[in-house]
């Protein structure tokens, strides 16, 4: 990609969408420039964009579609029990409408509003022109999309799924849900999960490198903090859910039985893995949003944040703790009573971190001179919410309270309050405070401020009488509200204040969209504010800075409030466009120095293609056409080949000029650039994945009823040996190939393609090891989990032969030089994991066989 | 709880209303003291006594296995309540128990995941195929007390409801029996 052709931008600069006549100034010849080479390309192409402007918008728009067809479903739900025997919809329907408003809110609008906002948002705000791995935001998006979309579908079709958004099996299991609802869930919410993943590798790589030069990790916005922390959540978040999904399909559609009781199984293995992954995705959701507000309140306050070490300090310890209290939602399924106290204590220990934040920023508030605005409502609004959703949350915590309220409408309220108040009110917050950046109009404030009203009265109208209803003794996800128990009106009074609500959101989305259409230009900074997500125009232009600013403090505005004008002007690094480049500067994590140049790939179709791929997967196991998913897979192989066409250089540069006398290399020919810092962490996602699957073999030994199975199993030598073999080959032929790249690309070549051939015999030997000592794996859940484990192993085995390939064609195809040889240290990352893994799942396995009779010694 | 909860959403509420209202006002706190105050001491003694408080009440409401109480089974399944009775007995429906002293109600799992409660007798334990759990109820009088499945168990989940009967402790034996042979109404 050394020089790219240019295609025309319509006009020669770009307009934002409205072609406003109070545009700012004329752009410099050098802003024309990266116009040129930043725009999305119009039309069709709009559909290749990889810009994280767009992409950004996108997942927002998106995420409050989505918002509002989960709404809708939410008023059915109280339309539903409004009144007593209520024939509204039978409970058929009514089961599919809770599952989908639970699932619709959680997976479809929480998670990618916030990851939208990040997305926005962060470049701009660290100083850098674009994310990481702008194709990956893309892919996220289309597979978010797609994901989403199915789900929707089977919803207009009725056959959404329908055994609550936690899905518990054995209801949830193809015997007691025999259509295709819980695979529709199961696929889909997995499909929507490949962009949380996506989301989390590019979040944590490019708040870790790619910020302005001078922002060390202490000078970083706290809203980048905030989303670092969420992102290293997900990433050990989200596997084990990835991992029960697939379980739970490959039990419903090949009989595989982790789950099935009467034969090794335990439906509690599910709900294990789900709020390992369910309640860390409550902070997931919180995190981002208390982010926001830790930005908002000290613009709004005018002072400075209290206490940014000790807030960064709170967050990471909230993260930490929230893996350790998933059991909190398990209290009544019978777990002793001294290990729930344990929970019960960490469950209560959360308070503390989030009790700092809270009160930090009462402190701020009260230090500086607030002024009341509608951004100033909704952060009102969500303490008085959020503190109530906390308090009742240490109450469910107490484990002798949550025998009585679990499963009742006060957990509704509760829930409600923490995610309405901590994530909902955080985010009306952030819409009207960042309006002004993402169209450049000024905010009229008239019509929000009576959205605030409604949507902050009808809440607490539904929610805070519904803990009442909940206290009565009602349970939750009853089709109708039977009479006689005084639970009437405490439902219809939920039910109008849900439909005051509605008419709030109904009202804010209306007041949105008059102010894109008619509001008046802004200045650039309206609020005042003093990071540099406000140096950039407003709209943002595609390249969002057109020099990137040196950074020297946490408020960098405050220290220049001509930043915006002068980068402009192209004061600053990287400003004159060449080669057709999209470039962005690349700094060391801690220090903020900066190391080299990356080269960002420049708008395609593959994300999308590669997506329509994985859906075209995807939608082959949910309508069992098993024929198509082999040429699917096929499909998305060759198309995430196809990616690395475009990444990367033919030839040595040398160190190139950054500006401000500065030369800088290119990331091709450093050692270690954003995708091997990407390979990294996204083995550490795989890696939890892996370690979510082990547990479930040792917890199913220890926990599950018909253990040990029918006859223990018994590894053949032969293959064994190979596989050990062969996988440790791999990793060492390709950390030879790094080593032969000075002397010989031709011999690297030689190598990799030694180290593909041992990947896929090793992939062989675990099939084949499959085949022969677990012949029917459908017998017992020890079985099961055998297969499971040496599928895993071969699939890295089958990865690691194409990677391994792929090196090879790099080398020979001159994107691998003595300087250029990070693809290969990149390559080197999985199959070092794969083989550390391989040795892994054998020991495993030969543990769990040994372990097997051994159970009895363990549970008396 | 509710009162304690109440005092700190005030407490909480009123620092808000006071930042709002008297801007400026808390400039000379130093940072600290809200860290320190705020962060840590409160919650940290607040939570404390709750959890030694919860910790003592828990085990008080739990089954030990050195008191004598009675045992009845409960088997629920898609969407019925089924009780198994020390002599082998069944009634569907209907608990039998006796009043004023307690009774261990051994939940069994059956096909999905269901969860026994009695809102007026105590908490409530799920019944998970494959797993046996237990949970002590005691009804200080006899009467009528309904129950409830309160684990989602599919279509029939709204109407999966049951009366726990809690007869008097003299002649519960008799009462059981008469119930079991039909010859009372169950």
């Amino acid at each position: 990609m050394s020089q790219v052709d240019l295609p025309l931008v319509p006009g020669d600069v770009a307009e934002p969408a409205s072609g406003d006549a109070a545009l700012p100034p004329k752009l410099t010849a050098a802003q024309r420039g990266l116009e040129r080479i930043w725009a999305t390309p119009p039309g069709w192409g709009r559909l290749s964009s990889v810009n994280h402007t767009v992409l950004g918008r996108r997942f927002i728009v998106a995420a409050f579609v989505f918002f509002a067809i989960g709404g809708v479903l939410a008023m059915l739900i109280r339309a539903q029990l409004a009144s007593p025997r209520s024939a509204f919809v039978g409970p058929d329907v009514y089961n599919q409408i809770f599952t989908m408003h639970g699932t619709v809110m959680m997976f479809l609008f929480a998670i990618p509003m916030f990851e939208g906002l990040a997305i926005y948002l962060l470049p701009k705000m660290l100083g850098a022109r674009d994310f990481a791995f702008p194709r990956l935001t893309a892919l996220g998006f289309w597979c978010y999309l797609f994901g989403g979309s199915i789900l929707i579908a089977a919803l207009v079709m009725g056959v959404a799924p329908d055994s609550g958004w936690f899905m518990y099996t054995p209801l949830s299991s193809n015997v007691y849900s025999p259509g295709i609802n819980a695979d529709v869930w199961l696929l889909g919410v997995t499909f929507v999960e490949i962009s949380a993943v996506a989301a989390a590798v590019e979040l944590t790589v490019s708040i870790l490198k790619f910020r302005a030069p001078g922002m060390t990790l202490a000078k970083m916005p706290l809203f980048a903090w905030y989303i670092l922390v969420t992102a290293g959540m997900m990433l050990v978040g989200f596997p084990p859910l990835i991992l029960g999904s697939i379980l739970l399909e490959l039990e419903r559609a090949a009989d595989l039985p982790f789950f099935d009781p009467t034969r090794g199984g335990d439906p509690l293995l599910w709900q294990h893995l789900f709020w390992l992954f369910g309640h860390p995705e409550v902070y997931i959701i919180f995190l981002p949003a208390a982010g926001i507000l830790t930005t908002m309140i000290p613009v709004l306050a005018r002072r400075e944040i209290l206490g940014y070490s000790w807030i960064v300090v709170a967050i990471t310890a909230l993260g930490f703790l929230s893996f350790g209290l998933w059991v909190h939602h398990m209290f009544t399924v019978g777990i002793p009573h001294l290990a729930q106290s344990f929970f019960s204590a960490a469950s209560v220990l959360v308070a503390i971190p989030t009790g700092v934040q809270i009160f930090l920023w009462l402190g701020t508030l009260m230090a500086g001179r607030p002024r009341m605005s509608v951004p100033m409502l909704f952060v009102v609004g969500f303490f008085l919410i959020f503190v109530c959703g906390g308090l009742t949350g240490v109450m469910l915590a107490i484990v002798p309270f949550d025998w009585q309220a679990h499963d009742t409408h006060f957990v509704v309220a509760h829930l409600h309050y923490v995610l309405v108040g901590g994530f909902v009110f955080p985010m009306l917050a952030a819409a009207y405070y960042y309006l002004p950046h993402v169209t450049g109009r000024e905010p009229l404030y008239g019509v929000g401020k009576l959205a605030f009203w409604l949507i902050f009265l009808g809440f607490n109208a539904t929610f805070l009488v519904m803990h009442l209803t909940g206290l009565l003794g009602m349970p939750r996800r009853w089709a109708v509200v039977p009479e006689g128990y005084g639970w009437d009106w405490p439902n219809l009074v939920s039910s109008i204040g849900g439909f005051v609500m509605t008419a709030g959101f109904a009202l804010f989305a209306a007041d949105v969209l008059f102010q894109i259409r008619f509001g008046r230009r802004s200045k650039p900074d309206p609020w005042g504010a003093e990071t540099l997500e406000w140096a950039t125009a407003i709209p943002p232009r595609p390249y969002a800075f057109a020099a990137i600013p040196a950074v020297s403090s946490r408020t960098p505005l405050r220290d220049r409030p001509d930043l915006g004008a002068a980068l402009e002007r192209g004061e600053g690094y990287l400003a004159e466009p060449r080669h057709g480049w999209q470039e962005t500067l690349v700094v060391g994590i801690a220090d903020g120095r900066p190391e080299h140049i990356a080269v960002l790939p420049r708008p395609t179709f593959l994300p999308l293609l590669t997506a329509l791929a994985i859906g075209a997967f995807v939608l082959s196991l949910l309508f069992k056409l098993y024929w198509l998913s082999p040429v699917a897979l096929l499909l998305v192989t060759g198309l995430l080949l196809a990616w690395s066409g475009q990444a990367g250089q033919r030839q040595d540069h040398g160190p190139l000029s950054a500006g401000m006398g500065l030369a800088l290399p290119l990331h091709a020919e450093v050692e270690r650039p954003a995708t091997w810092w990407g390979m990294l962490f996204l083995l550490v996602a795989d890696a939890t994945l892996f370690a979510s699957l082990m547990f479930g073999g040792l917890f199913l030994w220890l926990v599950a009823p018909g253990w040990p199975g029918p006859a223990p199993l018994d590894l053949p030598w032969t293959p064994t040996v190979g596989l050990l073999v062969s996988a440790l080959a791999a990793a060492l032929l390709g950390r030879a190939a790094l080593i032969a790249v000075p002397r010989s690309t031709r011999l690297a070549a030689a190598l990799l393609v030694a180290a593909a051939l041992a990947h896929a015999l090793a992939a062989g030997c675990a099939i084949l090891i499959a085949a022969t000592a677990v012949p029917t794996p459908t017998l017992h859940a020890h079985m099961a989990v055998s297969v499971a484990v040496l599928g895993y192993v071969a699939l890295h085995g089958a990865i690691g032969a194409v990677l391994a390939g792929l090196g090879a064609w790099r080398c020979l195809a001159g994107y691998v030089s003595a300087k250029r040889s990070a693809d290969l240290r990149t390559g080197a990352l999985w199959h070092g994991y794969t083989a550390a893994a391989t040795l892994l799942a054998l020991g495993f396995l030969v543990g769990l066989g040994r372990l097997a009779p051994l159970r009895e010694l363990a549970v008396p | 709880m509710l009162a304690g909860s109440s005092a700190i959403f005030l407490f909480v509420s009123a620092l808000l209303a006071l930042a709002l209202l008297k801007p400026g006002l808390g400039a000379n706190v130093p940072p600290k003291r809200w860290l320190v105050w705020g962060g840590l001491a409160f919650p940290g003694v607040v939570l404390s006594a709750l959890l030694v408080f919860a910790l003592a009440t828990g085990e008080r409401l739990l089954p030990h296995p050195g008191t004598q109480a009675y045992t009845v089974e409960a088997l629920p399944e898609q969407w019925l309540w089924r009780f198994r009775y020390p002599g082998g007995g069944e009634s569907v429906g209907t608990l039998h128990i006796p009043a004023g002293q307690p009774v261990d109600v051994r939940v069994i799992g059956t096909d999905v995941i269901h969860s026994f409660w009695v809102p007026r007798l105590g908490g409530k334990i799920d019944a998970i195929p494959g797993h046996v759990n237990t949970i002590r109820l005691t009804a200080d009088r006899p009467g009528s007390y309904g129950g409830v499945c309160s684990e989602f168990c599919g279509t029939g989940h709204t109407g999966m409801i049951f009366t726990a009967l809690a007869h008097e402790a003299e002649g519960f034996e008799a009462a059981l029996a008469a119930v079991l042979s039909g010859e009372a109404p169950r």
